[in-house]
C-alpha cells in the first residue's frame, strides 16, 4: 500500500477490496443471465449428441474470447468506457456466454464413452481457436483505434 | 419449470460469484498470474462433473442440470477471460506465466471433472 494515501482514502481503498458496489453486483448478475441465456438457446438450436464433437460450445466459446478481445483492447486503450461496461458486458455477457466447466466434462464425458481421439482434437481445437480468436479481436480493434486516432498513448 | 427460467436464476448466482471469487482471491495474491478465474474454472468444472455423474445416475433431475449445471456452472466458469487473461500475459512479456495458465487451467480443470465423475460414482 501507498504511503503517501491519506487515511480516509486509503480505508475506503481497503473496504472496497472486500466489498462490491451494488450496481457493479447488479449489471454483472444481469449480463451473467443474458449472456448464460444465449448460451442454452443456441444448444437447443444446434443440440450436438453425446459421443459427438461439441461444436456449439466450441463456436460459443470461440465467438466470445473473439468479441472480449475486441471490447476490452477498445475499452482499455480507446475512449474511456462508462464504468459499468466493462462489469455488464465484459464480466456478465461474455462471461455467462461463455463456459469453462462444459468444455472440460465435455471432454472427460467423450474419454469415458470411448471417444478419446474426439476429446483430444476438442481439447486442442478449443484452446487454439480459443487463443487466436482473442488475439484477432485485440489486433483488430487496435487497428481500428489507430485508423481512427482513439488509441491512447502510453497504452499496451 | 421453464429451461430459461432454470438457465436464469443459475446464471444470476453463477455470474456475481465468479466477480465476487475474483475480486477476493485477487485481492490477496500479489501475483500477475490470475488464480481469480483459475480458482472458480476449476470449482466449476467440479462441481458439473459431480452434477453430470449424478444425473447419468438418475439421483440428479434434468431440471437440476439446467440450474446448476447450464445455469450455474455454466456462468460461474468463463472461457473468454481465461483467454484474455493469457493473451495479457503473453503481451506484458511474462510469457511462461501465459503458459503456465494455459497447462494449469486445462489440467486442473480436467482433473476436477474426472474427480467430480469419480465422486458421483462413488456416490450414487
Amino acid at each position: 500500500m501507498e504511503r503517501t494515501r491519506s487515511e480516509p482514502v486509503a480505508a475506503a481503498v481497503t473496504a472496497g477490496a472486500h466489498r462490491a458496489p451494488y450496481d457493479v453486483l447488479a449489471v454483472v448478475v444481469a449480463g451473467g443471465v443474458l449472456g448464460a441465456e444465449a448460451r442454452y438457446a443456441a444448444g437447443l438450436i444446434w443440440t450436438t449428441h453425446p459421443g459427438t464433437f461439441p461444436w456449439t460450445t466450441l463456436l460459443i466459446n470461440t465467438v466470445g474470447c473473439l468479441v472480449i478481445g475486441v471490447f476490452l483492447v477498445a475499452i482499455t486503450e480507446g475512449r474511456a468506457a462508462h464504468r459499468l461496461v466493462r462489469p455488464f458486458f465484459g464480466t456478465g455477457v461474455l462471461g455467462g456466454f461463455t463456459t469453462f466447466s462444459t468444455y472440460c466434462v465435455d471432454i472427460q464425458r467423450l474419454v469415458d464413452g470411448g471417444h478419446p481421439a474426439t476429446a483430444l482434437g476438442y481439447l486442442a481445437a478449443t484452446l487454439l481457436a480459443a487463443l487466436a480468436a482473442v488475439a484477432a479481436g485485440a489486433w483488430a480493434a487496435r487497428l481500428l483505434l489507430v485508423a481512427a486516432g482513439l488509441r491512447r498513448a502510453g497504452t499496451r | 419449470m421453464n429451461g430459461y427460467l432454470l438457465v436464469g436464476f443459475g446464471a444470476a448466482v453463477g455470474a456475481p460469484l465468479r466477480y465476487l471469487t475474483d475480486r477476493a482471491v485477487q485481492a490477496r495474491h500479489d501475483t500477475v498470474f490470475p488464480w481469480g478465474t483459475f480458482t472458480v474454472n476449476v470449482t466449476g468444472s467440479l462441481v458439473l462433473g459431480l452434477l453430470t455423474g449424478a444425473v447419468l445416475a438418475g439421483a440428479a433431475s434434468p431440471q437440476l442440470q439446467l440450474l446448476i449445471g447450464t445455469g450455474l456452472c455454466g456462468a460461474l466458469t468463463t472461457y473468454s477471460t481465461f483467454s484474455y487473461e493469457t493473451l495479457r500475459l503473453a503481451e506484458t512479456g511474462a510469457r511462461l506465466y501465459a503458459l503456465a495458465n494455459v497447462v494449469a487451467s486445462v489440467c486442473a480443470g480436467l482433473g476436477a471433472a474426472y474427480l467430480g465423475a469419480v465422486l458421483a460414482r462413488a456416490l450414487f
